[in-house]
């Protein structure tokens, strides 16, 4: 069963506006972090208040471990709350409580008793390293530390789901790294579910397990972290996969590149290594068995969701059809080629 | 200094003493009563916690009404009401009436700016927490808003002082009134330079009191 089961969510802000949410559907598995990925304005922000209903779809059902949200009255509905906890991007935290209060908070609300909210926080506070800043009021603390405050408050109460409203984008990137590896050993160790919106491919590309990317209320295209970024199916996945392994190649190298012999042919081409075969030695055997020269224009190596990826601009020089049987053979090979064209 | 006799001198600490009668009974009822018709205008209005424009409008525009009439004419026109809370129209007592009526209005207006202040995150953050919207007012509104709440009832004190001036019209007595009976009327201004000076003092009194407030109370 799904942790979280979103099916067919519209929401329309007024009449005859574009709508925000268009039959969206999404099942979130136990213990995954799921990334939404979109621009502003994609309506990924509503569709995770529609988790909470802290936003109300205007059709649709949210089922959030097996309860149909829609259906509960106002008191079920807290209590449903109280079992999901939410980071959100301004951290939303109480200027006058210092931080173990803001901790305490949720605690408060659910009408725990003084003594054992205090204990509580006591755990809460080394879980994310905040134990010598329980006085201090959030004025005092860093952006990071003020979401590490956000993040022990969402997790007060014990929840199983932690929903994350663009929980990094107002941290710099050395404390997003810090907080993405936060709430991935979070999710280990309180056996969590998270749902996280971002419109930065590298936070999804660090934390996630699974991906949907949000244009214009819908979701256009959703699979595993690293099949997404490998063989991006839309424009738009493309263009936000490319932020985050980027290969263009610098126009005035391109124009350095020599041109081909007389009889010859050149090819540009951008090779993308994932997979049981990305560790041969591609360049190289395709050099010798099809008689072409390769010039690798550039090359990076990296790891999605902890695979490891690698992508390489290459100028194959040769007869054109060796090179054809080259770039064929690399195709064999299924490694992911395409054609980088002729710069101007 | 002749004029500074033990009988002008008792004038002027009963006058002292009227005007802190009026200005703090009346802003003691203007907060009682500000407050929670600040918290009804914010939580009937727009974005807010139940927004019912029916019942905003109406309430916001019988604010405005009473904040728009002129101190001297409400003191007046509301004689009647003020004879039946008082049970005179005469007096510091029945001063206080129209001056918590107008600081009321007032402190309304200014509270419900106050809580407009409170950063909307806080309290979207504490709906998802689970809490109740009555736990929202109490723990997340008022408290967030607790200086801005302070700051506001600071410029009422303040304009209840002079409001309080207006109050020799209804025989309320006060620092006011004797300014202007011996200041103005029996041609001694060092009677009115007297109590502007001592007006001064309070009114500075109380602005730092309410800064230092401020201050200690907020944690930015």
């Amino acid at each position: 069963m799904a942790a979280i089961a979103l099916s067919r969510l519209s929401k329309r802000f007024a009449p005859g506006a574009p709508p925000a949410l268009e039959e969206v559907s999404l099942d979130i598995a136990p213990g995954e972090v799921f990334g939404i990925v979109g621009r502003s304005g994609a309506g990924k922000s509503t569709l995770i208040r529609c988790v909470n209903l802290l936003e109300r779809p205007d059709s649709g059902r949210v089922e959030v471990l097996g309860q149909d949200l829609m259906a509960l009255d106002e008191p079920a509905l807290r209590a449903a709350r109280r079992g999901m906890g939410m980071v959100f991007q301004h951290f939303n935290l109480h200027a006058r409580r210092t931080v173990a209060e803001n901790v305490a908070f949720p605690l408060e609300v659910a009408g725990m008793a003084r003594a054992e909210r205090e204990r509580r926080v006591a755990e809460l506070l080394p879980l994310v390293g905040l134990e010598a800043k329980r006085d201090a009021y959030p004025a005092q603390l860093s952006g990071g530390q003020k979401q590490r405050v956000g993040i022990a408050r969402a997790l007060a109460s014990g929840p199983r789901i932690l929903l994350c409203d663009e929980a990094t984008s107002a941290l710099d990137p050395e404390t997003t790294a810090e907080i993405l590896a936060l709430i991935r050993d979070l999710r280990a160790r309180l056996d969590l579910t998270v749902l996280l919106i971002t419109h930065e491919m590298a936070v999804v590309k660090s934390v996630c397990d699974r991906v949907a990317v949000m244009e214009a209320g819908r979701v256009i295209e959703e699979g595993p972290v690293f099949g997404v970024f490998t063989r991006p199916r839309q424009p738009t996945t493309r263009r936000f996969v490319a932020e985050v392994i980027g290969h263009s190649v610098p126009p005035g190298t391109l124009s350095r590149l020599p041109q081909p012999n007389p009889g010859e042919a050149r090819r540009l081409v951008q090779v993308l290594f994932a997979g049981p075969n990305s560790t041969r030695a591609v360049v190289s055997e395709a050099s010798r068995d099809f008689g072409v020269d390769m010039n690798i224009v550039s090359g990076r190596v990296d790891e999605i969701a902890g695979e490891p990826f690698g992508v390489m601009a290459l100028a194959a020089y040769g007869a054109p059809d060796k090179l054809e049987g080259a770039l064929g053979w690399m195709r064999s090979l299924g490694l992911h080629v395409t054609e980088l064209g002729e710069a101007a | 200094m002749n004029w500074l006799t033990p009988a002008m001198v008792d004038l002027l600490v009963e006058g002292f003493w009227e005007t802190l009668v009026m200005v703090g009974i009346s802003a003691a009822i203007a907060v009682a009563l500000g407050l929670p018709l600040a918290l009804l205008l914010h939580a009937t209005g727009p974005g807010g916690l139940s927004p019912r424009p029916w019942m905003n409008r109406p309430l916001g525009l019988l604010v405005n009404a009473v904040r728009s009439t002129p101190f001297i004419i409400l003191m007046v026109a509301i004689v009647p009401f003020t004879r039946l809370v008082a049970g005179t129209s005469i007096g510091t007592g029945a001063a206080v009436v129209p001056l918590a009526l107008a600081a009321t209005a007032f402190l309304a207006r200014l509270f419900e700016n106050a809580l407009r202040e409170v950063d909307r995150g806080v309290i979207e953050a504490a709906r998802a927490m689970g809490a109740t919207r009555m736990q929202i007012v109490t723990k997340v509104l008022v408290p967030e808003a607790l200086p801005g709440l302070i700051a506001a009832t600071t410029v009422a004190l303040v304009s209840l002082v002079g409001f309080s001036a207006m109050a020799g019209a209804v025989g309320g007595g006060g620092l006011g009134d004797l300014g202007i009976r011996f200041g103005y009327q029996r041609f001694m201004p060092e009677v009115m330079l007297t109590v502007v000076l001592v007006l001064i003092l309070f009114v500075q009194g109380l602005q730092s009191l309410g800064d230092w407030l401020v201050r200690r109370l907020s944690r930015r």
